[in-house]
């Protein structure tokens, strides 16, 4: 089980930080949902994982860490009330600059345009 | 007073909550006023709680009753009393500027501004590694809203970069604070400082890393060098009094890197003791010579002082990294100095860029200035204090520093790099005030007179910088006072934990 955990919330990481360091606002929105998520399951695990433990004292035999579930429930409120305000930002941000990229500006496309995004995204990031 | 370490969190809270609600509603004399007044209830109760805490040991505050490490605490020690009433002092400055006309280009100035300050007391006032990380994002929500304030295509583009920076660096925050509470096992700063000691080899290595990711999002915050990007544009487009209060945002971050890295990480920490150090060290240098770069590179004096924020950042940094009480207590005697002139000197760019016309602050040749007398003045008494002249405060927090490097293999680094930063701003800045004050064309002047709050907004926080000389005894004093019960593990953590409640 934990295996699989860590795997998930390592996936989840990765794929959260790579959508990030795009150059567009929603991959940047999405990348960072991505990052919450990963983030809300990995506190969630650092009380360690139980099956059927219970959070409140004489429910049952083994018992579950109750501090990270409200750790993870607070996390969860901040992240959700951040991203909407980033959703709202960023329809801002595509109307006062007529474009939705991070840095304001539609990069110059040359031959290697893949390249070209990639050096974008990684300005709007630093 | 029992009660009394909350105040500074609940006092901008319910402001913020009451100019919400009618009768203060929809009227910007009333939020004017009762912003006012309560800044200054503000700055009474941070003065009470800091000589109560100075007179009578550390308060703790235990909310909802529940003992410590189990309980949300808050500590209000000398160090972060001291923030508290820095903060205090700095935002009504902030705000007087403010009440002269910023807080009217968009919406709910002042509340938005109280729900800030009460998120930046509230990161000084809390014992508890998580409860910063809330209090984090309760000013960092309010610094969004506040840095796009009047909006504008710069703001928005500068608000977008702030914005996702910190979002992905809270995700770092709540990342190590997973890695700390699954190996340490708590969240109190105390309790965690009093365990790390403890544990087994394998978990050193977690908790070293969950440390160095703690030092990332401080890093970040408080601009230190490769996380420093962001920092000039952000604060040169964002308009004076929230610039001004900004001038307090890195301090918050220094502040955490001191708290963290002196008494969780600190002499005491076993096979941990100053995990950070060999990274503040270099970071802190180049921190230092690239704030040195951009003053001179800069175009406009907005940017200049966004770039001499980052010389004072390098230069705190420089004092943690020496681990030292002497240089703890310098630091906190340079912290408080440069606060409030890196925020004085905000609004003195913004009266200037009010009256050049087009040119605003830009380094040009404009019209002259109608008011060019007293804003040369303070502009004058601001840039000696920054770049650290004799006779005010920047020069004795620098020598307070350069002092307590004495001894230490690093010093030729110290002396060498803070007093090149040093003259490197010397140059900037008197380029600067040539070109903004004596280079000028011959063109009609029919800038408007400068609201007299605005003037009474820049004194006030630039008389800190001849009182902090004058009271120069008292003020160390403190500081060391403050440095040695940051240092003392019996009093910055044991009497935390057995004390219990008082």
């Amino acid at each position: 089980m934990e295996a699989i955990y860590a795997f998930c919330v390592g996936i989840l990481t990765t794929c959260g930080f790579f959508l990030v360091l795009r150059g567009r606002t929603f991959t940047v929105v999405i990348g960072l949902t991505l990052l919450s998520y990963a983030v809300n399951l990995f506190l969630f695990a650092s009380g360690r994982l139980t099956i059927d433990g219970a959070a409140v004292l004489g429910q049952s035999t083994e018992y579950s860490d109750p501090l990270p579930q409200a750790l993870v429930l607070t996390a969860i409120v901040i992240g959700f009330a951040m991203t909407a305000f980033l959703v709202i930002l960023a329809m801002r941000s595509r109307a006062d600059q007529g474009n939705d990229h991070v840095d304001g500006q539609v990069p110059t496309i040359s031959n290697n345009s893949a390249a070209s995004n990639s050096a974008s995204s990684n300005k709007g990031n630093n | 007073m029992q009660h009394l370490p909350i105040f500074p969190i609940l006092i901008p809270m319910l402001a913020a909550v009451f100019m919400l609600l009618p009768p203060l509603s929809n009227s910007i004399n009333r939020h004017r006023v009762f912003a006012i007044a309560v800044m200054i209830l503000l700055i009474i109760s941070s003065a009470l709680l800091l000589l109560t805490s100075h007179e009578q040991g550390t308060q703790m505050y235990i909310l909802g009753g529940w003992q410590p490490p189990f309980g949300i605490a808050l500590i209000a020690d000398r160090l972060s009393t001291m923030m508290v009433l820095l903060t205090s002092v700095l935002a009504l400055g902030a705000l007087l500027y403010a009440c002269a006309g910023d807080d009217n280009e968009g919406m709910y100035f002042h509340p938005l501004f109280m729900f800030q300050i009460m998120g930046i007391n509230g990161a000084f006032l809390t014992g508890d590694i998580f409860n910063l990380f809330v209090f984090f994002e309760v000013l960092l929500i309010a610094s969004y809203a506040l840095l796009i304030h009047g909006g504008g295509k710069q703001k928005t583009k500068a608000n977008v970069h702030y914005v996702i920076l910190n979002l992905v660096a809270s995700s770092v925050f709540l990342f190590a604070l997973g890695i700390l509470y699954g190996t340490i096992g708590s969240l109190n700063i105390a309790d965690m400082a009093s365990k790390v000691r403890l544990l087994g080899d394998q978990e050193q290595a977690l908790v070293k890393s969950g440390g160095l990711l703690l030092l990332v999002v401080f890093g970040l915050k408080a601009a230190m060098l490769p996380l420093n990007f962001w920092l000039p544009k952000t604060y040169a487009v964002a308009s004076a009094p929230v610039a001004a209060l900004f001038a307090i945002m890195t301090k918050v971050g220094v502040y955490s890197i001191l708290r963290i890295h002196t008494v969780i990480f600190g002499e005491d920490a076993g096979a941990l003791a100053g995990i950070a150090i060999p990274w503040l060290w270099p970071l802190a240098i180049l921190t230092l010579i690239i704030g040195a770069i951009g003053v001179l590179a800069s175009p406009s004096l907005r940017l200049t002082v966004a770039n001499l924020v980052l010389v004072s950042v390098g230069t705190l940094i420089i004092a943690i990294a020496m681990q030292r009480e002497a240089a703890t207590a310098a630091a906190l005697y340079y912290m408080m100095h440069t606060t409030l002139v890196t925020g004085a000197l905000f609004l003195i760019a913004d009266l200037i860029s009010k009256q050049r016309g087009k040119a605003e602050d830009r380094y040009v040749v404009a019209r002259q200035m109608t008011h060019s007398k007293i804003i040369g003045i303070t502009f004058f008494i601001a840039a000696l204090t920054v770049v650290g002249l004799p006779p005010f405060s920047g020069f004795l927090g620098k020598v307070l520093i350069l002092q307590s490097a004495q001894g230490l293999t690093e010093s030729a680094w110290v002396w060498s790099v803070v007093l090149l930063a040093g003259v490197a701003s010397l140059i900037a800045i008197s380029r600067a005030g040539t070109t903004l004050f004596w280079r000028h064309s011959n063109g009609s002047n029919d800038s408007d007179p400068i609201h007299p709050l605005k003037i009474i907004a820049v004194v006030l926080l630039l008389s800190a910088s001849p009182l902090l000389v004058i009271f120069g005894g008292p003020v160390t004093d403190f500081t060391n006072l403050a440095a040695s019960q940051l240092h003392d593990t019996t009093q910055s953590v044991d009497a935390l934990l057995i004390g219990g409640n008082k």
